[in-house]
Formats: C-alpha cells, sequence, structure tokens
C-alpha cells in the first residue's frame, strides 16, 4: 500500500551522478552504500567493463566500470574515483562512476521517455529522462544494467538448459 | 482456553510426526518383503498412536481422525484378528503418504483433508467394519464427485517396452472405480488373422475413472508409457453436486498441479530453516568454547603488564589459542556434517515402488550410511543418486526371465555403499544387472556423431561416452538397452558440488557407479599461487606434485599443445595466464612452476608464476551476486582483506580443451 503511494504520488528520490560530462540518476531506495575506490581482483572470462569482484564485508560483489559499459573510454581509477553499491533483490553489485552530486525528488509525472536514437546510441538501460533545475537528468535501469549478464551468457546456457529438459 | 500457547509447539509436533511416519514406511516395507517379526507391527502401531495423539492435543482434528482409522486397522493386525498382505501393505504405505501431505498441509495452515485423504480415509473405515477389499471402490462422500475420461490408445510397440496395459488398469482401479466405456481395435490393424503379429498391440480404449482423483496421479500411472501410447485425459463433464471443495479438486486440475511444487519448496525451504545436531557435537563445542576463554584471560593478564621475561609464555598462549581456534572450528564443521543415511533412507520406498512398476525383484542393500557429509552436499546429492538408482533398476538389472536365462539368480542385487576415501567421500551405486551394452553405445554415439565410423574405442572410453551431453534423451532411452538417461546432468549435479562421477561396468556381470564428493564446501586446504599480480588459490586435494621443468623437458605437440614428462606418462601443459588471460605473468616455462592436478582420473600440469604459501580458504560463491566463471568454483577473503579467486580444476582442464578445440 505505502509503495504504492510512493509509486503514484509521491517524488522519487534519485541519487545523482556524473560519467563523462552528462548526468544520471539511480533511485535511492536501490543503493546500498558509496565508497571510495579500491582496489578489485580481475574475474577471468567476463566482459571487460565487469572490472571485477569485490570483499563488502564478506561478501563477493561484481564491479561494473559505467563508462566501459556505455562503451565510453576508461580512465585512471584513484581516490576521487566513487563506487556506488546497488542492490536488486538479493544480489550486490557496484557501478564505478566519475562522481556523485546530489540527491533530487523527481515528480514521477514529469519523466519523459528517451526518444529513439537509432543504433547510434545504446539507450537500453535508461528508464527515462527528467528535468531537474534546468539539468538533464537520464534515470538509471539498474535492473537491465544487471540483467544483460544473462543474455550473455545465454548462448553458454542455452544447451545446457536443452540438456535439463531432455532429462526431464 | 489454554493459558499456554500451542502454536510454539507445532513445529516439534511436524517433526517427530514425520519421524514416525519415516519409521512406519520403513517398517512397512520390511512387513511387505515378508518379514514375520511382530516388533514391527508394534512400530507401526506406536508410530501411528503418538501421531494421532499429538494433532488432537494440538487440534489438527483431520490429521488425527485419519490416523484414527488407521490405528484402528493397525489393532487387528497387533491383535492378529487380520493378516498381513500385499494389499494391506499397499494401502497403509499410500495412508503414510497421505499424512504426510496432510501434515504438510497443516504446517503451512491450508485446508487439512482433501477428496484424497478421505477417499483414503472411506477406504480404511470401510477395510475396519469388515467389508471385503477386493475392488476399491471410492466412499459415497468422494464417489459424488465426477472424475475423469481417458481416451488410452496403445502404440503398436507398447508390448515389446515391456509396458502392459493390463498393469495400467489395476493402478487406475486403485485410484478410483474404473469402467470401460469402450474397447475398440484401432485403425491400421491387420484385417486378416493370419497378418496379426502376436508383439504388436492394435487397442484402444475409452475409460472413464469414477472418484475424486488428482490429475497427478493419472499422469503417474502412464508415466512409464510415456511415448509407447495415445493420451486425452479429461475431467468428467457433468459434475454432481458436491461439497464445494472437493469438486473444485477434481474439476480443475491445473490450478491443483502448481500446488504440488509449492509444497516441495515450503518443505525445502523449512529442511533449511534448522538442524538437529548431536549431543555429543554441542559438548565438544561447550568444551572448546571454555578452552578459548581460559586462553583469552591468560593473554590479556599477560598483556596489562607484559615483561620481556614473559615472551616465551606469550608465544606458549598465542600456539595454544591457534590450537583451540582450529579445533573449535572443526567442531563448528562438524555441526554440519549429517550422516547419509537420511538419503538412502528413501530408496527402500523408491525400489519398492520402481519393483512394481517394471515387475522386477531387486534386492537393496544399504552400506556405510552412518558416513557423514555436508549438509549442503546431502542435499544436492539425493537427486542424482535417485536418477542413478532409477537407471539401475530400469536399464541395468534385467527382468526375471532373463536373468534366469543368464543363469543368474531372479533377483537382482542393488547396493548402495559411502565410504571416506582421503578427503573425500564415495558413494558408490552397483548392481549385478547386464552391464553397459557397448554394441549399443557405440553405435548411438556414431548416429549422434559424438564419434566417428570405425573409430576404435577402449571400455573406458566407452564408459565416458554416457556422460557426453545430449548423448541420449529420455524418451529414446528405450530404443538403447544401454544406460545413459541424462547421465550428463547427473554429472553436472556432482560437479556443482566440486566431486566427479565415473562408472566401470563388466558385461553380462553388472555396472559400478562411483560419485566421488569433497568433505566439506565451506572451506578448503588450498596452495596460494601467483599468477602475474594476480593470486589463484588451488585446492590441495587435486594437487599431486609441483615441479619446475626444464626446458628441453617440454614437447610441442600437432595442434600447438604443449606436454611433458612425468611418470612415465606425457602430461599436457595448461598455462593459467594463458587460461584466464592474465597479462603480466611469466611465459617463459623455465621461470615457472608446473603445478601437477589430478580431476576425475586425468592429470595435467598448471603454469603459475611462483607458489606463495597453503592457506585454509573459506569458500564464497560468486553466484550470490554474479554468475558462474568457467574455470573458478569460487572466491575467498585473504587476510589482506582483498579477493583471491579458487581454480576449478576440473573446469580448467574443460577450458582447456575447448580453447585448444
Amino acid at each position: 500500500m505505502y509503495e504504492d503511494k510512493q509509486a503514484t504520488a509521491s517524488p522519487l528520490q534519485q541519487l545523482t551522478f556524473s560519467l563523462a560530462g552528462e548526468e544520471y540518476g539511480v533511485d535511492i531506495l536501490a543503493v546500498r552504500e558509496i565508497r571510495s575506490w579500491s582496489r578489485v581482483t580481475r574475474i577471468p572470462q567476463t566482459p571487460d567493463y565487469v572490472l571485477g569482484v569485490l570483499n563488502l564485508r564478506g561478501a563477493i560483489v561484481p564491479i561494473m566500470d559505467l563508462r566501459l559499459r556505455f562503451g565510453l573510454q576508461r580512465e585512471s581509477y584513484g581516490d576521487d574515483t566513487v563506487m556506488i553499491i546497488v542492490a536488486i533483490g538479493e544480489r550486490l553489485f557496484g557501478i564505478v562512476v566519475d562522481a556523485v552530486s546530489d540527491v533530487v525528488d523527481i515528480d514521477p509525472a514529469a519523466i519523459k521517455p528517451v526518444p529513439d536514437m537509432g543504433a547510434v546510441v545504446d539507450t537500453r538501460y535508461l528508464k527515462g529522462l527528467a528535468t531537474c533545475a534546468e539539468r538533464m537528468v537520464m534515470l538509471l535501469d539498474v535492473e537491465k544494467l544487471m540483467r544483460p549478464e544473462d543474455v550473455e551468457t545465454l548462448e553458454a546456457a542455452l544447451p545446457a538448459v536443452q540438456e535439463v529438459e531432455v532429462a526431464a | 482456553m489454554s493459558a499456554v500457547d500451542l502454536t510454539q509447539f507445532h513445529k516439534t509436533f511436524f517433526e517427530e510426526s514425520l519421524e514416525g511416519l519415516d519409521a512406519m514406511e520403513a517398517a512397512l516395507l520390511a512387513l511387505g518383503a515378508g518379514s514375520t517379526d511382530s516388533e514391527l507391527v508394534h512400530t507401526i502401531f506406536r508410530a501411528a498412536h503418538s501421531i494421532k495423539g499429538g494433532a488432537a492435543t494440538f487440534g489438527f482434528t483431520d490429521v488425527a481422525a485419519f490416523t484414527h482409522v488407521a490405528e484402528s486397522l493397525l489393532e487387528e493386525v497387533r491383535s492378529e484378528r487380520r493378516a498381513v498382505d500385499a494389499e494391506l501393505v499397499e494401502l497403509l504405505l499410500r495412508s503414510v503418504d497421505a499424512l504426510r501431505a496432510m501434515l504438510d498441509r497443516s504446517g503451512r495452515g491450508q485446508p487439512v483433508a482433501d477428496a484424497e485423504s478421505e477417499a483414503l480415509r472411506a477406504e480404511l473405515v470401510r477395510l475396519v467394519s469388515g467389508e471385503a477389499a477386493v475392488a476399491v471402490v471410492v466412499a459415497p462422500k468422494a464417489a459424488a464427485v465426477s472424475g475423469w475420461d481417458i481416451g488410452f490408445v496403445a502404440l503398436p510397440h507398447l508390448l515389446q517396452t515391456g509396458n502392459d496395459p493390463l498393469r495400467v488398469f489395476r493402478e487406475l482401479q486403485q485410484l478410483g472405480r474404473l469402467e470401460v466405456v469402450r474397447a475398440f481395435i484401432v485403425d491400421g490393424a491387420p484385417s486378416q488373422l493370419s497378418a496379426l503379429d502376436p508383439t504388436q498391440c492394435y487397442l484402444g480404449w475409452d475409460l472413464r475413472l469414477h472418484g475424486a482423483t488428482t490429475r497427478a496421479d493419472i499422469d503417474a500411472v502412464f508415466d512409464w508409457l510415456d511415448g509407447d501410447c495415445e493420451l486425452a485425459i479429461k475431467p468428467l463433464a457433468e459434475a454432481p453436486a458436491a461439497s464445494a471443495a472437493v469438486a473444485a479438486v477434481a474439476n480443475e486440475p491445473k490450478p491443483a498441479a502448481p500446488v504440488a511444487p509449492q509444497a516441495q519448496q515450503a518443505i525445502a525451504s523449512s529442511e533449511t530453516s534448522s538442524i538437529r545436531v548431536g549431543i555429543d557435537k554441542v559438548d565438544a563445542l561447550i568444551n572448546m568454547m571454555g578452552e578459548l576463554v581460559i586462553t583469552q584471560s591468560m593473554l590479556s593478564e599477560i598483556g596489562e603488564k607484559f615483561e620481556i621475561s614473559q615472551l616465551e609464555r606469550l608465544r606458549d598462549g598465542l600456539a595454544h589459542l591457534e590450537r583451540t581456534t582450529r579445533e573449535l572450528q572443526e567442531s563448528v564443521m562438524r555441526i554440519r556434517m549429517l550422516p547419509i543415511g537420511s538419503v538412502f533412507n528413501r530408496f527402500p520406498r523408491l525400489v519398492h515402488d520402481l519393483e512394481r512398476k517394471l515387475d522386477k525383484r531387486v534386492k537393496l542393500e544399504l552400506h556405510g550410511e552412518g558416513t557423514e557429509l555436508d549438509k549442503t552436499v546431502l542435499e544436492k546429492i539425493g537427486d542424482p543418486l535417485v536418477h542413478l538408482v532409477r537407471n539401475a533398476i530400469d536399464h541395468g538389472l534385467e527382468s526375471p526371465a532373463q536373468r534366469k536365462a543368464a543363469g543368474k539368480s531372479e533377483t537382482g542385487t542393488l547396493k548402495l555403499n559411502a565410504y571416506h576415501e582421503g578427503g573425500n567421500i564415495v558413494v558408490q551405486i552397483s548392481d549385478d544387472g547386464a552391464g553397459l551394452n557397448h554394441a549399443a553405445i557405440v553405435a548411438k554415439a556414431q548416429q549422434r556423431g559424438l564419434i566417428s565410423v570405425g573409430q576404435e574405442l577402449s571400455d573406458a572410453e566407452v564408459a565416458e561416452l554416457i556422460f557426453q551431453p545430449g548423448f541420449s534423451t529420455a524418451a529414446k532411452a528405450t530404443d538403447l538397452s544401454g544406460r545413459g538417461v541424462g547421465m550428463d546432468v547427473v554429472r553436472r549435479n556432482v560437479r556443482d558440488l566440486g566431486g566427479g562421477v565415473g562408472v566401470r561396468s563388466v558385461s553380462g556381470k553388472g555396472s559400478i557407479f562411483t560419485i566421488t564428493l569433497p568433505l566439506t564446501l565451506a572451506i578448503i586446504d588450498g596452495l596460494v599461487t601467483a599468477v602475474g599480480s594476480e593470486r589463484y588459490i588451488v585446492p590441495l586435494t587435486s594437487i599431486v606434485e609441483s615441479l619446475r621443468l626444464r626446458a628441453e623437458a617440454v614437447r610441442k605437440i600437432a595442434g600447438g599443445g604443449e606436454v611433458f614428462h612425468f611418470r612415465d606418462e606425457y602430461l599436457p601443459i595448461m598455462r593459467l595466464h594463458h587460461a584466464f588471460g592474465c597479462v603480466d605473468a611469466i611465459t617463459d616455462i623455465e621461470s615457472g612452476i608446473v603445478v601437477v592436478v589430478e580431476e576425475g582420473g586425468r592429470r595435467m600440469g598448471l603454469l603459475v608464476d611462483d607458489l606463495l604459501g597453503q592457506q585454509q580458504a573459506v569458500v564464497k560463491s560468486l553466484e550470490a551476486h554474479y554468475r558462474r566463471v568457467q574455470g573458478i568454483s569460487g572466491a575467498t577473503i585473504l587476510s589482506d582483506g582483498s579477493v583471491a579467486l579458487i581454480v576449478d580444476v576440473g573446469g580448467v582442464v574443460r577450458l582447456g580443451r575447448s580453447k585448444a578445440a
């Protein structure tokens, strides 16, 4: 009940951050923690935007660089690089961004759909566009950001699924 | 009314009742196998009696009512007014199943009695009240409910697969009153009697099953005829007025079906929530805890007013602390260890049911039930074992007639054995059946393109074929009189647990499937290796030896692979930096170190930069937040807080093969 109300009436709270000069927002309810850059352990057989895993109080959490995810150039990682730890259900993962900016309220009614940019720009991971204090904020769809992993592993998983069906 | 909240005891009641039902089931199976021990009857009676008592106390009136009738029946058996026959045992076994389902439903606060349990109760009542139990006619209440229309057309080869329509009818009769609406000869049957092949079946039936039976029950009867007949099962259209709940069950099989998986989930989740630990293990823990407290106070005393003269005492104290911590760790791990008997226990019933379904005679022998396994491993090994046991009975053991013809005893023997070997637990499933059918397996593999025609294969290689993905499918399993229904799935499940599975077979003598499992999943002894600036942990159990190779010891073979000579054999070299894509690693074999590892009987050398030492690693899952990574079995946290990945030796071997290919 409470969530319904929040979704329809009350404004969405978004944590905004900058990435390559643009401003993005992520639902504050999904954010678990913001921490400064620390060394990660690289995992083999993964796409290059998955930098590796991190020990987050005993949990092994994957970290993904949003710049690489969006096909931008990797910059150097230093003390001012920021990681936002996001939770989807029980699963945690971290995204590396340039800097964290602010927490803003966004009226759900004011969210505009993402225009179709064709194949030039990858807009799959955006929920919508919103304007906040004259600036455009791109709202990140964290669930989709996490999900494409499955699509990539689908090819590897497909034969396995078929086997299971056959055996069943 | 009562001042005491009884719900707090419900969980205990359910646990104890389920244990009672297990005891009942075991005793019933022993009775069914012809045992005349009167103590067995007493055991069954006592279990039923305490379930009844408990159910009445906690207000589960439906359970109490059901058990009451069963108990009355048992009382007659106990006082020798009724003889134990196969039918009675079967009926009581079904009652045990019904009670399990009822307890499960009460645990989740759902309506306890359903049409099935009511029908069964009526059956019990009738038996107690002295009516003959010949054909099972459902009680009036349940009979008011409509039933099922079953269109059953046998495909010509039905009889050749060892199936018998008569058995199907008999089983259907146990579910409710069976009416044959029409029996007919299928189109395409030879019109001349002389052209009729007696091994082919050209018959079809329109059946009507009266009574409150679930779709799942009917499907279960036809399970073994999958692909051998054409089936059309429809609920009876006209439903006479009946109690709403019962009618709903019969008429809406679709919503009823999803309930079953849900129920299983509920059971599974309740299983993970608690663990029963022997009091000796808890006592050991408390002892260890006491030691730890003493050591801690001794150390803090030294620390209060430390002088250099006390250095020796400090060292002693620290050594003591280390020992106690290790012992404490072992004791804690031991809590997770449970005897494999809890998995083995389900097999007597499974074998009993399969014997009836397949018309085979099987003697089941269980050994090493006390062997302890990690709870996680234990929970996941059940399904692969069931699969292997099913396979052994379905495909391995021959029919009594075939066995007699082969000069063997008509009753086949199936042995399950569990024991420790090194750091592993070994579970063996052996049968004295026909063994693997090499010719059929090779033919099948050629047909599937797994091997080329004319390729010579050793026995071991042939046996290995059945574990290949896509080797066989359930639908085709009966074409092939060998083995291999989803064996690759079995192997994958066992591999997920860090174990391996293999098979040895002698034609005509039988087969032995061997599953090797790690003692525990939670902690491994590992060798920390450096590959470039990265750290990888290799499980000690899979390491044979580490050595430095001279350049001339390495030979290149066709296709770019590298091998080296090790104890009379040539082993392939897997460059770990190549497999894992490390950029700054040593590429010169002479300056690196080769770790010889073994996995499932296969050996290979892993090239790493250096060995950094041995360490106990608490295994953490990568899947919890990410996904499986090939060649990596998990991660652990090093003493400096950073993450190191644990090498999955089997996975790396496969990775090497796929990269080479």
